[in-house]
């Protein structure tokens, strides 16, 4: 080993505490981009894997009733390779020891051969066997949150008829990876599950015999989904096809993608963050490192060191740091990157998880964390390889202060000297000072994105379930049902109000614009179920035209006073040119409102509700449930209560977990930060302090000059951490909308707050470790050397 | 104790003495004392030797040091810094230490100077025994009694030179206005220059300044023309004549330079950790008549 190495080696060994708070910034960069990549990865793999082995459809549409001859027709679409009709309806179940009516999807599969499309995993027992209606496979996860394993007895209302089935088989199934019931935000495995049960079993008991109403499709590779969703939907449209969909909008689908897009936004965002501070720390120690060995850099080329050999020595010190840095981050982002796949296995039901990383992810974690490193270290680097061997040999002068119109003010000549010490350094060195508060600032802005989170969920829950919403239970129904369903249903034990609701399933057109979504049309003016604008008013529906959400006039790009065209996809499916009266602002979905009888003009029909909302007397649910679960064509039953909960537990697994970590990293940059500008600080003015020291002044009064600088910084760094903050939180905010929800851009005072008191807690224990190199300054060794 | 009544630096401690019974030995006469040096500010090189040794011997010595060893190991190796060593320092007194490098001087300044404890033996200041005095009793006694001057200045670069004296007097309990220690020290028209702005000289001359504004009882000055080239060495050492002569101070010179002894009162010799000679000059040589 070469002595310049050996120098490297023990430089780097000298310097460890700078280096690893350096490498631990660096880390947290790498850590999540390795997090985020390889989860991608993992999900991506695992998902195609599993799309492929299981013959996930490309194509799916609903229907009424289609006589089966008409898959014939299907099957000659261009570019189709399967065809497969299915059953699939809702039912309502009763699984013993739960109180609440379960919603079932009930979906059908081939009794006597094995499917072709949307094959199940099984993952315990067997199919259901031919002329056994009462067999039915369970969804694994509906089957674990009610501990129902082969061998056991739940009971379904078919169409009107309490039916016993037999549990023979527990299943995963490729279109069910992320399962939501109808009306849900999030999923719910003890209120919705999935069961498959034999095809002609589910044909006789919902009328379908030789009929089906759900088609699933498989195209050949190269094939345009979208051409064959219009065909498919040409064919369908006399059978009451309420309009087919490609793989990418098909729900649990959709959702296992977006939340790749969203890891794949997250790696780009915050590991920048992280890296362009670990480049600006690897630029301020090297920067000292080069000055404090200036005469040593003259002595090496005078002894006829090349400049190139100067200057690579001290770029590998700076790939040196990279490289800790790079090693702490894969570890911390392969186990982060695990643990977050399993997390999503939790939330998306896969039968195998794929968590083999390639090198891929790692290799650019390393290319990007070495690449910043090196970029931090250029000014230093530059600075060594011309620094003339003569002039090197010479110390430096003295940094050069002088008086300013600062300096002359009134309020500075009033400063005891110590504060004036700390105010020139402040502004003798705008840079390191701009680096320090730009770097707790950013701790502190990515702890307030990151709480934002839990702010902005509290907020929706808030707005969305308990202002907007007034009602305790919702009952869902699969077809239209006159008005009268509204009246039978305040009958029910404890009931106290009711509101009726329609929704139908409809194309919106403006333009070349179109978006399905369902108009739901409401009492003009609501009590239970509510049109409720995000800034907190209800809106009072007008007697004619549309009241849509700010996302669906965005979507169209319509404008209150436009025209949207309505192609209904029910009944007569009516097409209407409907005005657009109002737009309003909410966080979930992009919904159409009308006012009821409006909408039942619109469909040349009575009066008619899909959905009837309950006002319910607490003290009756047990009754009501009951009940319910008796009456027939329910299709959903959804309880406020049980939804919110739902939805704050599903938030809490998964963001309460990944804001820990974020506080980790920031605290992490904070620590970076804070203990290099104090080191660096300390190796520039040790001699300084040490003759105050010596001078007479205590430990506590040269601490004063040293931390109070910090200390100042930290103090500038709050308000603009908490502006950055805001800023980064709207940044990924607005790359997390999605179409289904938006989160609001809520900061509490409270997590600005507490986001400032852990940026502080962090810069003060990095303060404190300098301090504590303060106390064993060499008061001696000033006495005689020079700098 | 004085409290001065001025005010204090806000981290400073209240007012007080090292121990109980450690009182300044100011009186009020200092003050016209000091009006006095001002007025005679022009022609001030004439000061010096107008104290006799016999108004010095009366009174008490400032530091007492006896058998004071120092031992420093580093690994298996124990150096032996100082040996036994035995010193008086009386009040108003000016000692020249002399000695090669290695022979324990500024061993023996740290010791005295608070800021390195003996391995044996006893340091006293008055009445007050320094190896006993912890890090925050030491701190005290550098910060009350104590003025230092460096080999290499060591002055804060980002403060002026009025305030490098300033930063001093404001933790003292009874200094002189810093801009009378400059004009002391022939500086009194420089008072806002940064020490990058000033000569070698000028720095040295600042750290003087420094050191005395607060009234020390002591003065210690390691090397302090180790870094100066003859002419400005003389001035330096002109400064410290000066303020030795005006303040009645009692100081301790260090220095490899003989010629430098001719100033001093007395002229110790160091080697090996001990002092081999000891001698009195009959008369002090004006600093002006020194050159190397």
């Amino acid at each position: 080993m070469g002595a310049l190495h050996r120098k490297l080696l023990r430089d780097f060994w000298r310097l460890r505490g700078q280096v690893f708070a350096i490498a631990l910034v660096m880390a947290s960069g790498v850590g999540v981009l390795v997090m985020a990549l390889t989860a991608v990865e993992s999900l991506e793999q695992t998902a195609i894997a599993y799309y492929e082995r299981y013959g996930f459809a490309d194509v799916f549409a609903r229907v009424e009733r289609a006589p089966e001859n008409v898959a014939v027709k299907l099957r000659e679409i261009p570019g189709v390779r399967t065809v497969e009709t299915r059953v699939v309806r809702t039912a309502v179940l009763d699984v013993a020891g739960f109180p609440e009516p379960v919603i079932g999807e009930l979906v059908s599969v081939p009794e006597r051969a094995e499917a072709h499309l949307n094959r199940l995993a099984l993952r315990e027992g067997r199919l259901p066997r031919d002329g056994r209606p009462d067999e039915a496979v369970l969804a694994e996860p509906f089957a674990q949150a009610h501990a129902l394993a082969p061998g056991d007895h739940l009971r379904a209302v078919i169409n009107g008829r309490w039916r016993e089935l037999t549990v023979v088989g527990v299943a995963l199934s490729p279109e069910y990876v992320y399962a939501i019931g109808p009306g849900a935000l999030m999923p719910d495995d003890r209120r919705f599950g999935v069961l498959w049960l034999g095809r002609e079993a589910l044909e006789a008991a919902f009328d379908l015999d030789g009929a089906f109403n759900d088609v699933s499709l498989a195209i050949l590779p190269g094939a345009d989904p979208e051409a064959v969703v219009g065909h498919v939907d040409r064919i369908l449209a006399p059978y009451g096809g309420v309009g087919a969909y490609a793989r990418a909008d098909q729900l649990s689908n959709w959702f296992l993608m977006n939340e790749i897009d969203q890891s794949r936004t997250l790696s780009t965002i915050l590991p920048t963050i992280f890296l362009a501070v670990a480049a600006f720390l690897t630029h301020m120690v090297l920067g000292r490192l080069v000055a404090v060995e200036r005469s040593e850099i003259g002595l090496l080329k005078a002894f006829g060191y090349t400049n190139r050999d100067i200057a690579a020595h001290y770029a590998r010190f700076a790939l040196g740091i990279g490289l800790v840095g790079v090693l702490l981050g894969w570890c911390v982002g392969y186990w982060l990157g695990r643990y977050d796949t399993q997390l999503y296995a939790e939330l998306y039901h896969f039968p195998f998880l794929l968590f083999r990383p390639g090198p891929q992810a790692f290799a650019i974690a390393a290319a990007v964390s070495l690449g910043a490193a090196l970029l931090g270290a250029l000014a230093a680097v530059r600075t060594a390889a011309v620094l003339p061997p003569a002039e090197a040999m010479r110390p430096p002068a003295p940094p050069p202060f002088q008086r300013t119109a600062f300096g002359d003010l009134g309020l500075v000549r009033r400063l005891d000297q110590p504060t004036r010490i700390l105010l020139r350094q402040v502004v003798r060195w705008p840079g390191r000072s701009f680096v320090t508060t730009a770097g707790i600032a950013m701790s502190i802005a990515v702890l307030v994105t990151a709480m934002q989170w839990l702010d902005a969920i509290e907020h929706m829950i808030d707005v969305y379930f308990l202002q907007a919403q007034g009602q305790d239970v919702s009952v869902g129904f699969a077809q239209p049902r006159s008005a009268e369903i509204e009246r039978d249903l305040r009958r029910l034990p404890g009931v106290r109000t009711t509101e009726p609701m329609r929704a139908v399933p409809a194309r919106l057109r403006h333009g070349w614009r179109m978006q399905r979504e369902a108009v739901q049309g409401l009492p003009a003016r609501q009590q239970l179920y509510r049109v409720y604008d995000a800034e907190g008013r209800a809106l009072e529906l007008p007697p004619d035209g549309l009241v849509i959400s700010t996302m669906l006039a965005k979507l169209l790009d319509v404008r209150v006073g436009d025209r949207i065209t309505v192609e209904v996809l029910e009944g007569r499916r009516p097409v209407a040119e409907v005005p657009v009266v109002a737009t309003f602002e909410t966080y979930i979905g992009s919904p159409a409102y009308m006012d009821l009888r409006a909408l039942a003009r619109l469909m040349r029909e009575r009066p008619s509700v899909t959905a009837v909302h309950l006002r319910v007397d607490a003290a009756h649910r047990g009754p009501l449930f009951r009940a319910l679960k008796a009456l027939p064509s329910v299709s959903s039953v959804t309880v406020r209560e049980a939804a919110v909960r739902t939805f704050r537990d599903t938030m809490a697994e998964t963001i309460t977990i990944f804001v820990s970590f974020f506080v980790v990293f920031a605290c992490a940059l904070a620590f970076g930060v804070t203990y290099n500008a104090a080191r660096v600080a300390l190796s520039e003015r040790g001699r300084e302090l040490a003759t105050l020291r010596v001078l007479g002044f205590t430990r506590a009064e040269i601490s004063y000059l040293l931390l109070g600088e910090l200390a100042l910084l930290a103090f500038v760094a709050l308000p603009l951490g908490c502006a950055a903050g805001f800023g980064l939180a709207s940044l990924i905010v607005q790359a997390f909308e999605t179409e289904l929800y938006r989160v609001p851009l809520v900061v509490l005072p409270e997590t600005y707050g507490l986001a400032m008191a852990i940026g502080l807690v962090a810069t003060a224990v990095s303060a404190l470790l300098v301090r504590r190199r303060l106390d064993r300054l060499d008061l001696i060794a000033v006495l005689k050397t020079r700098e | 104790m004085i409290d001065s009544g001025r005010r204090r630096h806000w981290l400073a401690p209240a007012p007080h003495s090292l121990h109980d019974g450690i009182v300044r030995k100011w009186e009020p006469s200092d003050a016209l004392r000091f009006g006095r040096v001002l007025r005679s500010f022009p022609n001030w090189r004439g000061v010096a030797g107008r104290r006799t040794m016999a108004a010095m011997a009366k009174r008490p010595p400032t530091l007492r040091a006896r058998g004071l060893c120092k031992v420093y190991r580093t690994g298996e190796v124990e150096v032996h810094a100082l040996r036994s060593l035995d010193l008086e320092l009386g009040t108003g007194e000016l000692v020249v230490l002399l000695g090669p490098s290695g022979s324990g001087k500024s061993t023996l300044l740290n010791i005295l100077g608070g800021l390195d404890t003996a391995t044996a033996g006893e340091a006293w200041f008055l009445d007050h025994e320094l190896s006993r005095l912890d890090d925050a009793g030491l701190t005290r006694y550098r910060r009350e009694h104590v003025g230092f001057v460096f080999q290499f200045y060591n002055l804060i670069p980002s403060l002026t030179a009025l305030e490098n004296v300033a930063l001093v007097t404001e933790i003292a309990l009874d200094p002189m206005p810093p801009a009378a220690a400059l004009a002391l020290v022939g500086l009194g028209e420089r008072l806002h220059h940064f020490p990058a702005q000033l000569s070698g000289g000028e720095q040295q001359r600042v750290a003087i300044a420094r050191a005395i504004a607060k009234r020390p009882d002591l003065l210690l000055c390691d090397e302090p023309t180790g870094a100066l080239d003859s002419q400005t060495g003389v001035l330096v050492l002109e400064a410290i004549e000066r303020t030795h002569a005006e303040l009645g101070t009692s100081t301790v010179l260090i220095t490899h330079n003989a010629v430098i002894a001719e100033m001093a009162d007395r002229v110790l010799v160091m080697g090996d950790g001990r002092i081999h000679e000891e001698r009195r000059n009959a008369r002090r040589r004006p600093a002006r008549e020194i050159a190397w």
